[in-house]
């Protein structure tokens, strides 16, 4: 097992994976327990349009694609509070606009589309080292606003109403919280690709409650066992040569079938 | 000249064209004990989501200690009638009620708060319980946390909905011993559908249902009372709870 450390390439693949579990492990404790899964997918989904203007505009997709998530984040949220349309009906809606303008920007996209498959179904091992950074930094800026804002994120996620009764400016907070989804969604799109991005933001979070009721444990747990998962899935694909981004989330969910199983 | 608590000046409200509140006027003073009672779909609890600036009225105006209902949220404690939360909710006991308490962003609690969550805990019996998760509880033990955690702040302004529905019988005599002795610092406004369980407890009454038929002394409430309900009821302010629906 160890000779496959010597590659740079699968050197890189494990570094990915740590910092894809830190997104998904913190940011997912609050998709979990919040239930914005199908948010989030929604989220994950309409960011393929920020990887098609990428293209079209010649910048790396992963950073055309932070902007267009936080708008469909943004957008999701607004909708909800100030249009009389249900949130998953505005979902639906924004689903697949983005996924339909993705398609439009690289079809405009003069010549080949290098590596499009990569954005959908994820490419864990031909991570760049720029992309690395990104994920670094977007990481950082998750980190730094759970730590400022976790007051709020616990209240609004537990009883939202009673958090706006207390005094909370709960539409910003449950606006900042999508944005922090938009912003693990493009940590992890590189890994497991826009269409499975959602099984990393839950299935982590989703096994470690089964073991803790404290919030912070939750989180430190799912940081952990996304990253061991990850990482079990990333050299399964290496040894059975198959698609990393698929094997990853079959890994996620077969653990978690058993950590069900095991709990009961 | 003292500030009122509330004042409502011609409130309605409409949901989907029909209408929840018609017209109305009250005004609920300082160091008032009140109980709204009124049947079921009566518009209670929109009341007090009015008054808590969750809900805006169609027309009419709203003023919680002079100000603007939203403006007025550190002064208030409220207890919803339900809480819909997830199962296996990571909480416990003591940040549940420690949610009571927000100084707003970046402002974190102090010593002082910590020991106000223990004082609630302790006014509803569940101290032992701080470090037991919330899903852990029975229904009746929840509904004393979530009272503690509309007390915790020591607001202004109380306001319980449907406060008795899961308490446990044997916890009824405690919760009105508490609110007797909450009720010199501050106004108490419960809900009930319960008139005769609530009559003996409170100093005063509004019947409502869509209009508001009286508010006043609980002695004088007979009147309202019948036209609420649409039947003769016997009220007793002081004796044997009595309730409305024994009477059909």
């Amino acid at each position: 097992m160890i000779e496959i450390f010597q590659y740079e390439f699968m050197q890189r693949a494990f570094i990915a994976a740590v910092l894809v579990s830190v997104a998904c492990g913190i940011v997912g404790t609050y998709v979990v327990i919040k239930r914005i899964v199908f948010i989030s997918g929604g989220i994950s989904h309409a960011a393929f349009g920020g990887i098609g203007l990428g293209y079209f505009l010649g910048i790396n997709p992963i950073l055309a694609a932070i902007p267009f998530s936080l708008i469909s984040a943004l957008g999701i949220g607004a909708i909800n509070q100030r249009v009389k349309v249900s949130e998953d009906t505005a979902i639906g809606i924004l689903w697949s606009l983005g996924m339909a303008l993705g398609i439009i920007f690289v079809n405009l996209t003069p010549g080949y589309v290098p590596d499009l498959f990569s954005y959908l179904f994820g490419s864990i091992l031909t991570v760049p080292i720029s992309d690395l950074y990104i994920m670094l930094v977007l990481d950082l800026i998750i980190i730094g606003t759970v730590f400022l804002f976790q007051r709020e994120f616990l209240a609004l996620s537990f009883d939202e109403e009673f958090s706006k009764v207390v005094g909370m400016p709960s539409e910003l907070i449950y606006m900042l919280l999508l944005c922090l989804v938009a912003l693990s969604v493009v940590v992890l799109i590189k890994v497991v690709g826009v269409i499975l991005v959602i099984a990393l933001l839950t299935i982590p979070a989703a096994i470690s409650k089964q073991y803790t009721s404290n919030i912070r444990k939750l989180m430190a747990l799912s940081v952990i066992i996304g990253g061991l998962l990850t990482s079990a899935g990333l050299w399964l694909s290496y040894v059975f040569n198959l698609a990393s981004g698929a094997t990853i989330v079959l890994v996620l969910t077969f653990a978690f079938g058993i950590s069900y199983y095991l709990r009961d | 000249m003292t500030l009122n608590a509330v004042e409502m000046k011609n409130i309605s409200l409409k949901f989907n064209e029909q209408s929840i509140l018609h017209d109305i006027n009250l005004k609920i003073e300082e160091k008032d004990f009140m109980a709204i009672i009124g049947p079921n779909g009566g518009g209670k609890s929109t009341l007090l989501k009015i008054i808590l600036g969750l809900l805006t009225p169609d027309t009419g105006e709203v003023k919680v200690f002079g100000r603007e209902p939203k403006k007025a949220r550190d002064l208030m404690g409220y207890l919803p009638q339900s809480v819909s939360f997830d199962h296996d909710f990571p909480i416990n006991v003591f940040d549940t009620v420690l949610s009571g308490i927000y100084h707003g962003l970046f402002k974190g609690y102090s010593e002082n708060d910590r020991k106000a969550v223990i004082n609630a805990l302790k006014d509803v019996e569940m101290e032992k319980f701080k470090d037991r998760q919330i899903s852990r509880l029975s229904g009746g033990q929840i509904q004393r946390v979530f009272i503690a955690r509309a007390i915790v702040r020591e607001p202004k302004l109380l306001l319980m909905d449907e406060p008795m529905a899961s308490i446990d019988p044997e916890m009824q005599n405690s919760f009105y011993q508490l609110l007797s002795k909450l009720k010199d610092k501050m106004a108490i406004v419960l809900v009930s559908h319960d008139v005769g369980a609530v009559s003996i407890h409170v100093d005063k009454i509004a019947c409502l249902n869509q209009r508001l038929f009286y508010h006043g002394p609980v002695e004088d409430a007979k009147e309202g009372l019948e036209e609420v309900y649409n039947c003769p009821i016997d009220l007793i302010s002081h004796g044997i709870p009595h309730r409305v629906l024994k009477e059909h």
